[in-house]
């Protein structure tokens, strides 16, 4: 079977300062799937991200999606910054937010366009909150603003960039299982990036980790673990456990060499 | 100081009113008893002037004429300076190539300007609203492209993925976001564009708050003078309160945001 999404060999290098992000990078994402990207910090996660996302070219190899190659920003694969304090306009309601992802694109009279837009605050829970402002918000509605407003789009996947790692352990708690409800009730196909193992777990169905700079993938797991998930059954079960370790150590690997290797060069 | 009084101090904003009034007090007592001078007519004199002048329609004339040649200086300064400013601060071509010649520019006085304009402009109106245009367009100007440059990498990213053109990205994007700091450019210039206005209207002109009170003063009408001052005050104080209120309805989401009410 043919891929869905997948990224082929795709390199990035910085004109500025000749150093790469990543090299090489290889690996498909499946129809519905739910894939997890970890890695140390430096490892070009974001960076991959941002390509995949359209919004700066690689230096080598190319991202296809369904028949093509993604050579912009597209509807059908919307993006999720973790920085929700500046990705939500903190000059917009919730409303005019949401709403500005589809109010020059879609050909639908406005009042129709604001029932959708309201069915995806809906969908995260903030339907009371439609003519509220950003800063009336706490950090985890601030993230599902922003999660709303891509949905309203009518995407096929969501590339999320770290996106609860800003927020507390408890609305963390709750935005992972909201994600994974979506995931499931919308037929998404998400590739999310984190730099936390356990919510990598928890969340995906296969994980795979980066090494450190320059970034290449070091290591794949699928996690045979049953949805729904459960937050803290799921986190105790034999498999999750032996997944953990296994990654972690590959992680913990990755850091040491990585020592290793900056040393050598302060040497050479 | 007792206990009573300092608390009165801190927590009531009375307490300045009261000194204003109380160094009018001063001046009334000095004026009447301790320096008999034509120079320094007690307020009493100064409000008698200051009424009959406005009885009479010419504190307002002159009020209109020096209105109406300020804000068409400054509106025209804000209106190009937005506009040169969100086109500096989005399009670094045009960043690269300008910002040396503003920052030429923008040091000299506004004063300066006038001999020159003297010489191409006249001495008319219009030598008045160049003058007041040229000095109140730098601090919009500066402070629009300083604010578009401030915003944030990933709000374009944003606005990218969400399919925004260029146009739509000025109007939902680029002028919101830096709209705090047009305003701040804008509240600097409003306060030099009074200036200007008056010391044109010092120099040469035949009406204006600042011909009137250069006059009083050449024709020893000096409670006069002071009326002018009085009224000079009066509308600045006006026009400062007006353009913030105006500016605290527009940026509401970013005094609420930064915390600061």
């Amino acid at each position: 079977m043919a891929s869905y999404l997948e990224v082929d060999h795709l390199g990035k290098r910085f004109s500025a300062h000749g150093r790469s992000a990543f090299e090489d990078i290889s690996f498909s994402v499946a129809r519905n799937g739910f894939v997890a990207l970890i890695g140390p910090s430096g490892c070009g996660k974001s960076t991959l991200l941002h390509i995949m996302a359209g919004l700066s070219a690689p230096t080598a190899g190319a991202i296809r999606l369904k028949t093509g190659p993604v050579t912009g920003p597209r509807s059908d694969m919307m993006i999720v910054f973790q920085q929700y304090t500046k990705s939500i306009f903190p000059w917009k309601t919730v409303l005019e937010n949401v709403m500005l992802g589809v109010k020059y694109q879609s050909q639908l009279p406005r009042p129709e366009l604001e029932a959708l837009c309201r069915a995806q605050l809906d969908l995260v829970g903030l339907g009371r909150y439609a003519h509220y402002h950003p800063y009336q918000l706490s950090g985890g509605m601030q993230q599902r603003v922003a999660i709303a407003r891509a949905l309203a789009r009518r995407p096929d996947i969501l590339l999320m960039d770290e996106p609860f790692s800003a927020l507390d352990a408890m609305m963390r708690v709750e935005l992972q299982d909201l994600l994974l409800k979506l995931w499931q009730e919308l037929g998404l196909t998400i590739l999310f990036v984190t730099h936390d193992l356990d919510e990598a777990l928890y969340l995906a169905q296969r994980v795979i980790l980066l090494s450190a700079s320059p970034g290449k993938v070091a290591d794949q797991v699928a996690v045979p673990l049953e949805y729904p998930r459960q937050q803290v059954e799921t986190r105790s079960e034999p498999v999750y456990l032996e997944l953990r370790e296994r990654l972690y150590r590959a992680m913990v690997a990755q850091v040491v060499a990585g020592r290793a290797a900056a040393e050598a060069e302060v040497r050479a | 100081m007792n206990a009573w009084m300092q608390r009165w101090l801190r927590e009531s904003r009375f307490a300045g009113v009261v000194l204003v009034l109380a160094l009018l007090g001063l001046w009334q007592v000095s004026a009447l008893y301790w320096i008999e001078t034509p120079t320094w007519p007690p307020v009493t004199r100064v409000l008698e002037a200051w009424w009959a002048n406005t009885a009479d329609g010419t504190l307002f004339k002159h009020l209109l004429a020096t209105l109406w040649r300020q804000m068409l200086g400054y509106g025209l300064a804000a209106v190009l300076g937005i506009a040169f400013g969100l086109a500096m601060g989005y399009f670094r071509i045009l960043y690269n190539l300008f910002e040396p010649l503003v920052e030429i520019l923008r040091p000299i006085p506004g004063p300066a300007y006038l001999p020159v304009l003297v010489l191409f402009v006249g001495i008319g109106h219009e030598m008045k609203v160049v003058l007041i245009l040229l000095a109140s367009f730098f601090p919009i100007l500066l402070n629009t492209y300083s604010g578009v440059r401030a915003i944030d990498r990933v709000q374009f990213d944003t606005a990218r993925t969400l399919g925004l053109t260029t146009m739509q990205t000025f109007r939902d994007l680029v002028l919101p976001a830096a709209s705090p700091q047009i305003l701040t450019g804008m509240r600097i210039s409003l306060a030099i564009s009074l200036i200007l206005a008056i010391l044109g209207e010092m120099i040469v002109s035949n009406d204006g708050l600042g011909y009137f009170t250069l006059l009083a003063q050449r024709t020893f009408k000096i409670p006069d003078m002071y009326a002018g001052i009085f009224t000079l005050a009066l509308f600045g104080y006006v026009l400062n309160r007006l353009f913030l209120l105006v500016e605290a309805r527009l940026i509401r989401w970013h005094s609420e945001s930064s915390g600061r009410v």
